[in-house]
């Protein structure tokens, strides 16, 4: 038999010892072995005491939860953006906002993606990325000093009577007016996702009859650059 | 009665080779047959130019593809048309095309070359996709072609037309859409290189009808100019050194041991890299499903198959390991269970060549990115050599635990209850009397488990699984694969009754082409894994757990297999005798226990310290 050449143990099976494993649960490490010091600078092993239960392992992914910016620079082929779009749902990340445009490399394309999530799912989301064949560098521009800007247009209600009024929240919010109508204006307003939020908040009042945002695009300060680390 | 082993897997004949040509015997075969002899020696100069068509055929010789899986249909037609051409080629005429993509895979897993399948458009498409999404979660090279409909009609729910690049997309390594001949060299070349290098995985090409149509002189780029045009793909191959120093500091403190060889050892082709490092370092190796030969079973340091059907001193090893040291493998939830819970006393060293892996289920403390094969041998001189002797209190103890685990789920007698035939047995027979050389392709289910427990693996590559997608139905096609691409082995497809009544379109196809696959047919009655969890896990709400089949002899007769039948356990030698003495393929059906289950077992959901040992019955 192939179970006997490796030891015999198939005839005559001895009843359970299991007291070396109790012991060696209870104090793993002290197995009838010096305890284990810490080498090179490494911190030793978790143990406990003998009636604790074992220490759980830590889950990847369970850290706090904040908003990600996530640059991705790609190569510009048909279906790059479905292939970005559809990772990102069957790995279960929620995408915020998705921001796609050109660069000043040919046949390169840029994509700006916001998302909520810890450090380690983040950090997860960037490497499955860069297992898509298309994407050429993905960085977490997260905790890097960085230029955050949207732009939206807001179509607000205005009348005969708010329209002024109007008018002087747009000025001092350094919005500007792109189209006037009878009972409507077009404001284009540019800024922080924060500052976006706060001027939407501030016209709502008003009554907004239509809304569009772009979505962060994001860019380093200083004079690194992503588009040059990825030139081959 | 002589033993044939080996015999009947004799290389195919030139002849033999041009598959596509019926071989039946008949009148009209005859005339084909003619017709074909008269088309090769006509030394004329070839009255037509070079289509797409061409391409795919010269690209698939230039990448050493020497036999492919296919099932025409009306778009792919202009490739059968110029298939007769490139005799070099053998095609597999397949009875569906997830046959053809899981022998394709199981090509693939036994020669570590890049397994081919084709298939046309529409419903040819979608019958490959679950091969090729068990290519996907098991990292296997692989290129699926389809067809598709003549470019202007694309988008225009032509007939047999579906999107079948959206399909594909999240279950490739990577896709094409080709709507230019042009295209088609270079498509080809990347698709190749990128299925097999850093991580392997499926890669699907969809080209258009006119785009195989289309004259072309473009020409096949060299290696350099393809990873030039891959800027995104570059795997990192080598380790981190200072991950390295890292991690050899951890394995010089480690008292309790022990290394996780995954499916990645075989990739790399490290199985000897993976013996070396774990000799010096004296060091236990337990393994996945799919690492499995990764180290000969018989060799000292091998510990066994671990998980949730994994033998109990292999699971009680990893929960009492202080360090783990795991080698291209990804931490499934069938190997690690409740993550929480998972070897609570390790720190864990983690090697693999795809970054995503490390981190991803379970959070380790030293991360090395990189080829296996690579990291063994850069690390093998880092370690240092450590003295048995000094392992001896560890290595007793797992002596007996394992004494103990395997002693107590054997059937060495080869009866379950009542006398009946007991599957852990003949699995062990089987093995024996193939002295673990054979290729061993499993089905899913309980015979899955049976297998990776009991045959005795010897050699890399040699054990073949669904692992990942757990697709039923794989074995019989995958063993097809296998047989031809290790000819010089014997294959034996292991399935249960289950997973045989999805595939067995493909008996026929081993008739046709003389593939000689052994198969063991597992038959409980039962969809056998179903059936224990409703007995274990759902109070015993047998809901169609209970599966008639047919005749098995009378079936195998009627595709011309010689077929062997044993119910109890003096006629399995003899059973398996006969089918190795077959010159061909050969059924074995075996009517086992119908109630017995596989354990220890962990349920879904619980940790590997929360084995099920037995259940109701102490034979079990």
């Amino acid at each position: 038999m192939s179970a006997e050449s490796s030891g015999g143990w198939l005839r005559g099976a001895k009843p359970s010892t299991s007291e070396s494993e109790k012991q060696l649960l209870a104090a793993p490490h002290s197995n009838g072995k010096a305890p284990i010091e810490a080498v090179g600078g490494l911190p030793a092993p978790a143990t406990g005491p003998a009636h604790m239960a074992p220490p759980a392992r830590a889950l990847p992914g369970g850290g706090e939860t904040r908003r990600h910016t996530l640059i991705a620079i790609v190569l510009d082929k048909p279906g790059v953006l479905n292939r970005v779009a559809s990772l990102m749902r069957a790995r279960n990340f929620n995408i915020d906002s998705l921001a796609v445009s050109h660069t000043d490399q040919p046949d390169v394309s840029r994509m700006t993606i916001t998302l909520h999530g810890d450090d380690v799912a983040v950090e997860q989301a960037a490497k499955q990325l860069y297992r898509l064949i298309d994407v050429l560098k993905v960085q977490d521009v997260t905790s890097e000093p960085t230029v955050d800007h949207e732009l939206a247009l807001v179509k607000i209600r205005a009348t005969d009577s708010n329209r002024a009024e109007i008018l002087t929240i747009v000025e001092l919010s350094k919005g500007r007016v792109v189209d006037l109508a009878g009972e409507s204006v077009i404001v284009e307003v540019t800024g922080t996702e924060t500052e976006v939020d706060a001027f939407v908040a501030l016209v709502r009042t008003y009554g907004i009859k239509e809304l569009v945002r772009t979505g962060a695009v994001v860019m380093s300060r200083g004079s690194a650059s992503i588009e040059e680390a990825v030139k081959r | 009665m002589t033993v044939t082993r080996g015999e009947s897997a004799k290389a195919p004949s030139p002849d033999a080779r041009r598959s596509h040509v019926p071989a039946d015997g008949t009148a009209g075969a005859a005339a084909v047959e003619q017709a074909r002899k008269a088309m090769l020696n006509d030394t004329r100069p070839r009255r037509r130019t070079r289509i797409g068509a061409d391409v795919v055929c010269e690209a698939l010789i230039l990448q050493g593809v020497d036999v492919f899986f296919s099932y025409p249909g009306g778009v792919i037609l202009p490739l059968y048309d110029v298939l007769g051409d490139y005799p070099e080629i053998r095609h597999i005429l397949v009875r569906h095309e997830q046959g053809g993509a899981h022998a394709a895979d199981g090509y693939a897993r036994v020669t570590g070359q890049v397994g081919v399948c084709m298939g046309t458009s529409g419903p040819g498409a979608t019958n490959l996709v679950t091969g090729i999404g068990t290519a996907l979660l098991d990292s296997i090279p692989m290129v699926a072609i389809t067809g598709n409909v003549p470019g202007v009609l694309i988008g225009k729910d032509a007939f047999q037309e579906i999107d079948i690049n959206g399909i594909t997309l999240p279950m490739t390594k990577h896709n094409y859409l080709v709507r230019n001949a042009d295209d088609l060299p270079r498509v080809f070349a990347e698709a190749f290189h990128i299925a097999r290098t850093g991580r392997p995985g499926p890669v699907h090409i969809d080209i258009t009808k006119d785009a195989l149509q289309q004259e072309t002189n473009a020409q096949h780029p060299t290696p350099e100019q393809v990873v030039a045009g891959l800027p995104g793909f570059r795997p990192n191959m080598d380790a981190n050194g200072r991950q390295l120093k890292v991690a050899a500091a951890e394995i010089a403190r480690a008292r309790r041991p022990v290394i996780l060889a995954g499916h990645g050892v075989l990739h790399a082709e490290a199985w000897d890299d993976l013996v070396a490092f774990a000799e010096k370092t004296q060091i236990p190796v337990a393994h996945t499903l799919l690492g499995i030969g990764a180290i000969s079973e018989d060799h000292p340091l091998s510990y066994g198959f671990m998980g949730m059907h994994g033998w109990k001193h292999v699971n009680r090893a990893i929960q009492s390991a202080d360090l783990l040291i795991a080698i291209g493998m990804r931490f499934d939830d069938r190997v690690t269970g409740n993550v929480r819970t998972y070897a609570p006393y390790a720190r864990i060293v983690h090697v693999d060549i795809d970054p995503a892996e490390i981190g991803k289920n379970v959070a380790v403390e030293v991360p090395i990115v990189g080829d296996a094969g690579r990291v063994l041998r850069a690390l093998l001189p880092m370690v240092a050599a450590v003295d048995p002797a000094t392992r001896a209190p560890y290595f007793e103890e797992l002596a007996e635990w394992r004494r103990e685990s395997e002693g107590s789920s054997w059937h060495g007698s080869g009866a379950w209850r009542d006398g009946l035939l007991s599957a852990d047995y003949v699995v062990a027979r089987i093995g024996e009397l193939t002295e673990h050389k054979a290729t061993y392709v499993a089905d899913v289910g309980q015979n899955q488990m049976w297998l990776a427990r009991y045959a005795g693996f010897r050699q890399p590559n040699s054990h073949v699984s669904s692992g990942g997608l757990g697709t039923m139905g794989f074995s019989v096609p995958a063993a097809m694969g296998a047989a031809l691409g290790r000819p010089d082995r014997e294959t034996w497809a292991i399935t249960g009754d289950g997973g045989f009544q999805m595939t067995s379109q493909e008996l026929m196809t081993l008739v046709q082409d003389g593939i000689p696959v052994k198969i063991a047919l597992f038959d409980n009655k039962k969809l056998g894994m179903i059936r224990q969890w409703q007995e274990i896990i759902y109070a015993g709400n047998y809901h169609s757990a209970h599966l008639q089949g047919p005749d098995y002899e009378k079936l195998a007769d009627a595709y011309g297999i010689p077929a062997f039948r044993a119910q109890t356990p003096d006629q399995v030698d003899d059973a398996i005798r006969s089918a190795q003495a077959v010159d061909g393929p050969a059924l074995i059906w075996f009517e086992i226990a119908e109630e017995q289950n596989i354990f220890p077992m962990m349920p879904a959901g619980k940790g590997l310290s929360d084995l099920i040992e037995n259940w109701g019955g102490a034979d079990e």
